[in-house]
């Protein structure tokens, strides 16, 4: 029995004010090893603040979050950083890809902020741009690809290092159908290869492709397979 | 979509899954920034954009350019006008009757300057010239050129008489357009000759003298044999009537000298000072006043410290607005990288990370800055010392602390965008960019 990548044990998150706002209500979720989900809500759900909790970038105010089996609340900044640098991928809708350094160097700079060493750095990057299929353009410039090979080298910036959790925010939100369809084939392809996934959108045919959905609405989350059903 | 995925790489991903799985008592490692990654992300940052760095760091080069320039030509001009010091007022000496006692009204019994004071002074070592010079009491007599009436023109003047020693031309670096200066046979059987200065020339109309000129003043006949170009020192010689002391006091009861002009060598005068009273009133020497001439320290520290604290300050402001200028622009750039921000807080970075990465930037920023302004700063003192022909000086600590000045400045400025930069977002910077 593994431990789960991601598990929510009553995990919420109200932010202060008068009233207070509740942006996630207390939630139980867990993502397994090996898991593709797609978490669907449309904007101001709450999936902001999910994306947040998940992707290390806040703490819940109640209940736990434990990713990897760690008790995230049990950490310094400085650890969760180093957590957040060492297990998770993000990938981004508007790919923030850096515009003066080439894909590679986009891939190398995955690292800068863990303790490993530089040496392989590039070998590295070289590897996880072959991955996403990328391997004839590591020195070309993000401004020179289209859209599409875009989002591919920001997954490959995602994956340097193999993460524990693959954390894709509209990924598709700036593509066309078609180079949708290739980003999702290649989240398909990872799922394959034993990557754990988690898919935030708003687009029901994004999350259709992963093998299981949940919903957030208000702040609540529902399993939306049993809901669907 | 790429199936190049071979069996190994496939295990490689299973394998570091598994390991995740069991994370009791392993050690969760810090976000962690190494300094070459630091460094090397501050220049690629940097030359990115070169355009805009060199624009950015433009007021700090200029400020760090001119205080450099301040200080370097602040030091130059000083010991510029040091040496000319050395050349002309640092080896003069003056030696006056003393200034006259209220309870005496007989002052000039108690004048202890003999007549033979040059040829006295002359034999001191470190003497090169010496000769006595007294203004002369010509009453109401006029000078002229010839004897006739013009009726048209003014022929006659009234042109001060000076007497002088032969020595004197050379203490006060007398040079000769035309003739010869009086000797020592002139001055002892009160010959009259006279050499007269370019301005008493002109106006008495003598420009040369191989006609043997003659002016007459009242009614003495004078004999012109030289013609004077220029002096050094005791300007008024240009427009008098110079002749010899013999001649004075034969003719116009000229009764005391009335000061002794001294060129001494460099580094003499104040030796030559204390010895000059004694040498001239042996008896008493308290009946000659000597005037030295400025210690050479004391001019370049008030040279210096005038010229600096007026630079120094325009230097200051300029670096002012230079780190306003880097503020400024940083502030801009935070501002346009909020995406890039929120990408490094989700790659790993902490708030600490994006704060230094950003101050580091503009601190290196400063350095370039700094050193390119000591670079110009250097080149301006040398620029200015050619076209002066001076000897450019520079303190060699200046140079060495110009960068970090520039460093620092760039440290200070890029403070509050550091801190801006930090506070931002990531998930809404993330969002937006």
């Amino acid at each position: 029995m593994t431990v789960p990548v991601v598990e929510l044990d009553g995990a919420a998150r109200v932010f202060p004010g008068t009233p207070p706002v509740e942006a996630l209500k207390p939630t139980n979720l867990v993502i397994n090893q090996g898991d593709y989900i797609g978490i669907v809500g449309p904007s101001g759900s709450g999936k902001s603040t999910l994306l947040h909790l998940l992707g290390l970038l806040d703490t819940p105010s109640s209940g736990v979050y434990r990713l990897d089996g760690i008790d995230i609340a049990s950490l310094t900044d400085g650890e969760r950083a180093g957590v957040r640098s060492a297990r998770i991928g993000f990938v981004f809708q508007s790919f923030h890809l850096l515009a003066h350094r080439s894909n590679v160097e986009n891939v190398m700079l995955a690292e800068i902020y863990r303790p490993d060493s530089r040496k392989q750095r590039r070998e590295r990057a070289v590897a996880a741009l072959e991955v996403v299929g990328l391997g004839h353009r590591l020195d070309a410039f993000p401004t020179t690809l289209s859209g599409g090979e875009r989002q591919r080298v920001a997954v490959a910036r995602a994956l340097v290092g193999e993460p524990s959790l693959l954390l894709a925010d509209e990924p598709t939100g700036n593509l066309d159908s078609k180079t949708s369809a290739k980003i999702l084939d290649l989240f398909d392809n990872l799922h394959r290869r034993g990557m754990t996934l988690a898919i935030i959108t708003h687009d029901d045919d994004v999350a259709q492709r992963a093998q299981r959905r949940v919903q957030i609405k208000d702040g609540v989350m529902t399993d939306a397979d049993r809901s669907d059903a | 979509m790429p199936e190049a995925l071979t069996a190994e790489e496939a295990a490689n991903f299973n394998e570091s899954g598994s390991n995740q799985s069991s994370l009791d008592g392993v050690t969760i490692p810090s976000s962690h920034l190494s300094w070459r990654d630091l460094v090397s992300e501050a220049v690629i940052a940097l030359t990115a954009r070169p355009a805009r760095t060199i624009l950015t760091a433009l007021g700090t080069v200029l400020g760090v350019a001119a205080l450099v320039a301040t200080l370097g030509l602040a030091k130059t001009a000083g010991s510029q006008i040091v040496a000319r010091f050395d050349e002309l007022e640092a080896t003069q000496i003056v030696v006056r009757p003393p200034r006259n006692q209220s309870n005496n009204p007989n002052a000039q019994e108690v004048n202890g300057i003999p007549w033979d004071a040059g040829d006295r002074l002359q034999r001191l070592n470190g003497v090169v010239a010496a000769g006595t010079k007294s203004d002369v009491s010509v009453g109401e007599a006029l000078s002229r050129s010839v004897p006739i009436i013009d009726p048209q023109g003014q022929s006659e003047f009234q042109i001060p008489v000076i007497a002088v020693s032969p020595g004197l031309f050379d203490a006060v670096r007398a040079r000769l357009s035309t003739g010869r200066v009086f000797d020592d046979g002139h001055n002892e059987r009160g010959d009259n000759v006279a050499v007269l200065g370019p301005g008493a020339a002109r106006r008495l109309n003598v420009t040369r003298i191989d006609n043997s000129p003659a002016i007459f003043l009242g009614e003495n006949t004078i004999a012109v044999i030289g013609i004077l170009e220029d002096v050094s020192r005791e300007p008024e010689l240009l427009n008098a009537i110079i002749v010899p002391d013999g001649y004075a006091i034969e003719r116009f009861g000229l009764s005391v000298a009335g000061e002794v002009h001294v060129e001494v060598e460099i580094g003499a005068a104040e030796l030559i000072g204390s010895q000059a009273a004694i040498a001239l009133s042996p008896n008493d020497p308290e009946l000659v006043q000597v005037s030295l001439p400025p210690s050479p320290r004391q001019v370049r520290s008030a040279v210096e410290d005038d010229v600096n604290a007026l630079f120094l300050v325009l230097g200051g402001v300029s670096l002012l607005v230079g780190a306003i200028g880097i503020a400024n622009v940083t502030l801009v750039s935070v501002l346009e990288r909020t995406g890039e921000i929120g990408l490094r807080r989700a790659l790993g970075a902490t708030r600490r990370h994006i704060a230094t990465q950003f101050i580091f930037e503009s601190a290196v920023l400063g350095a370039f800055a700094g050193l390119l302004g000591t670079s110009l700063g250097i080149l301006t003192v040398v620029g200015v010392s050619i076209n002066r022909s001076w000897t450019p000086i520079l303190d060699a600590w200046l140079p060495l602390a110009a960068p970090f000045l520039g460093a620092f400045i760039g440290l200070v400025a890029g403070t509050y965008p550091a801190w801006k930069a930090s506070a931002t977002e990531p998930i809404s910077a993330l969002r937006n960019g």
